[in-house]
């Protein structure tokens, strides 16, 4: 027989307190350990008489999941319980409620929803780089800590990219949730993290507009129409509203997994960058696509079966979008080492497509002293290095949302350049070093900085010294390890 | 609460073999136990059948195959390659190497886990475990939470849930799987001396009770040079393909 959680049950050291919650599927109660100081709650699953197949697998899936995630994004687990008395996960106590209450409120001011989505995406891409895609993102499913941070709670319809994949045989109809769930999830594919990112988009979207970008379908005729039916471009609802949100909503958005955002961390950048946002069609949009247009895509969607084949696992999906910086040095002496850096940049996207290059160059200003932006030569500089930079970097033949350039300005270069790094989940540093003869070793001690304190992995491009009075064309690539 | 080193179908690869041994013991395990086919098809079955008397001798868990059963009986379901290694096998062993094999049991229980070669509900019959077909009369046949068995040369694993329904489930070697406790489970453990799932590396797995996970490992070998001695003994040159090409 079975146990059922109540006030007060002891349970493996644990004593039920009052029930927090009572949803659908599960009970959630406040719970106390003798050996635990910190507040803690009980997941159980209601299991109904007899077999009860999708409450169980889920709960299978959690199980299996949530032990293995860490950091700040998702809740820290405690313990588990074993069906054959009562299956249980006893996990921190995220003070608060869900989002849900906040989304209830929405339209939000842009300021807000932009701060609200950074977070989201941050702990989305952390949450992906533990090779988990969450398949459910929706307000019932994030809270946030006192800190700031979203979590994600629920993963009974997650997929681990190591793990077995329980649910994939289970149910015979789309897993999710209605109004946030993704073509491809309605197509029933379950391994493409750019779900995730289309969900994303659909809240940001509510945040920003008080409503659903396709509304609350009732049934699965009404979530297939997501497949041809454009959602209402924010900018029609909301007077004023960017035209840089829209475009990287209406990005997330997009049917076809391939045309949305290939990782939350370039979603990222874009909401941290707004005025490096290339702005398409999709951002000036003031009207939902006409009868024909939408009748043309239900012609091509109606009888689609899938799109492209999903990416390997979600790694090698974030693998093949990542972020480059390139910290590049445009004076007359650097010529050449850039022009390496360029070669090296140009290899580097032959493999990784998807790449979004982001190119910076530092100016290091005096540590004590005026602030040299606030004078004429200061502004001088920056808008010619700025120029310089951007007419360096159109040498990538790129699109103008695959690359951007910024100029940074501080006493310490290589302190600009990491915390560049850091802000913007930068996957790969590539820069120049110049040779290490005397004189120029302190400039060379930039490049050592950044590989011994970067947070990814650093490319040093040199020019060999033997190469300095000929051309010989071969850069010499040290790859840094993780600091 | 141990860390168990699986292996299985060593089949006289002593390159393959010592590989696997040298691998669990930097990954720290505290007991071995070897799923049966410590001999035929390779050439070095009296190290091999030796170097397992001594792991037995220090507490390792050993199970018959039916290659090593082949040994004293002969065996009519064998192919005639597989015949043909068994012959040339049983002249390299002496008395008591052939007495050791001929001594060992079907299957092994220990708490709530079973060792077995093949198929756990007739394990004399050597039966393969190939699908979730072939998977379900070993978990009808026994109350085991975890069944361990090779005899297939390809690693597999299957759950049984609270539905009695049967799945096999994807795996990735060094990954570790959960064997999440509201299910049964059947891991065909990969072959240390002869892979066929197309990886020409030895396999074998790892399960820590301690957090309940399975791994699924690979450790290359000096294939060339095992298959090079196959060839200097005359057996068929298939064999001596078979580990070149890991299938």
């Amino acid at each position: 027989m079975r146990i059922r959680p109540h006030k007060g049950l002891q349970i493996d050291g644990f004593t039920l307190g009052d029930c927090l919650h009572t949803g659908g599927f599960a009970t959630i109660w406040d719970a106390t350990h003798a050996l635990y100081r910190t507040p803690l709650v009980m997941k159980v699953p209601t299991i109904l008489d007899g077999y009860d197949g999708p409450t169980i697998v889920g709960f299978e899936v959690e199980q299996m999941i949530m032990p293995r995630l860490t950091g700040p994004h998702v809740p820290r687990v405690y313990a588990e319980g074993d069906f054959a008395t009562m299956p249980y996960i006893v996990t921190e106590r995220i003070p608060g409620d869900s989002l849900l209450k906040l989304f209830r409120s929405a339209p939000l001011a842009v300021e807000e929803v932009v701060a609200l989505a950074v977070k989201m995406a941050t702990a989305l891409h952390e949450l992906h780089k533990q090779h988990v895609i969450h398949l459910d993102l929706k307000p019932a499913n994030l809270m946030m800590r006192e800190s700031g941070e979203i979590v994600f709670v629920d993963f009974g319809l997650s997929r681990h990219d190591h793990l077995p994949d329980l649910l994939a045989e289970e149910f015979r109809i789309p897993m999710g949730t209605y109004p946030y769930i993704a073509p491809e999830q309605y197509l029933r594919s379950r391994d493409d993290l750019r779900s995730d990112i289309y969900a994303l988009g659909a809240m940001i979207y509510e945040l920003a507009t008080g409503r659903q970008p396709f509304g609350e379908p009732m049934n699965l005729r009404g979530v297939r129409k997501r497949l041809w039916r454009d959602p209402v471009p924010p900018r029609m609802l909301k007077h004023r509203f960017p035209d840089w949100l829209q475009e990287v909503i209406l990005r997330a958005l997009e049917v076809d997994p391939k045309d949305r955002y290939q990782s939350a961390a370039q979603m990222l950048f874009d909401l941290q960058h707004p005025a490096q946002v290339k702005i398409t069609a999709r951002g000036e949009k003031l009207k939902q696509d006409g009868i024909g247009e939408v009748f043309r895509r239900w012609r091509r969607m109606r009888r689609v079966k899938g799109f492209g084949p999903p990416p390997a696992d979600a790694l090698s999906q974030m693998e093949k979008a990542p972020i480059l910086m390139v910290a590049v040095d445009l004076s007359p002496e650097m010529e050449a080492l850039a022009l390496r850096l360029l070669q090296a940049v140009r290899r580097i996207r032959a493999t990784q497509s998807d790449a979004r290059v982001a190119c910076v160059n530092v100016i290091k200003t005096a540590r004590i002293g005026i602030d040299q932006t606030t004078d004429d030569a200061g502004v001088n500089l920056h808008v010619s290095r700025l120029v310089a930079l951007k007419s360096w970097a159109a040498q990538f033949d790129l699109s103008e949302e695959q690359v951007t350039v910024a100029i940074l300005e501080g006493p310490d270069p290589a302190a600009e350049i990491i915390a560049y790094a850091v802000n913007n989940q930068v996957d790969h540093i590539l820069m120049g070093a110049r040779g290490s003869s005397s004189t120029r070793r302190y400039l060379g001690s930039v490049s050592s900085q950044v590989v011994a304190e970067a947070p990814c992995s650093v490319t040093v491009v040199r020019i060999p010294s033997y190469a300095i009075a000929g051309p010989v064309p071969t850069a010499m690539v040290e790859d840094g390890a993780d600091a | 609460m141990a860390r168990y080193a699986l292996l299985t179908d060593i089949h006289a690869n002593r390159e393959a073999f010592e590989a696997v041994l040298g691998d669990l013991a930097r990954r720290g395990t505290d007991r071995i136990v070897i799923l049966g086919d410590i001999v035929g098809y390779g050439p070095d079955p009296g190290w091999c059948v030796d170097r397992v008397r001594v792991l037995a001798a220090e507490g390792a868990v050993i199970v018959m195959g039916n290659h090593d059963a082949a040994i004293e009986r002969v065996e009519n379901s064998m192919n005639a390659i597989a015949r043909t290694a068994i012959e040339w096998t049983r002249a390299q062993l002496d008395p008591a190497q052939g007495a050791f094999l001929a001594g060992l049991p079907y299957s092994v229980a220990e708490d709530d886990l079973i060792f077995v070669h093949a198929s756990a509900d007739s394990p004399k019959d050597w039966i393969y475990v190939t699908s979730e077909r072939s998977a379900w009369p070993s978990f009808a046949a026994t109350k085991a939470r975890a069944i361990f068995c090779g005899h297939v040369h390809v690693p597999a694993i299957y759950s049984c849930d609270l539905s009695s329904r049967v799945q096999s489930q994807r795996i990735t070697a060094g990954m570790p799987v959960p064997l999440i406790r509201s299910r049964r489970w059947l891991a065909v453990v990969g072959s240390v001396g002869q892979p066929r799932d197309g990886v020409a590396e030895a396999a074998y797995a790892i399960y820590d009770t301690t957090t309940n996970e399975l791994t699924f490992r690979r450790v290359p070998y000096d294939r060339a040079a095992t298959s090079a001695k196959v060839r200097a003994a005359g057996l068929p040159e298939t064999l001596a393909l078979r580990l070149l090409r890991g299938s």
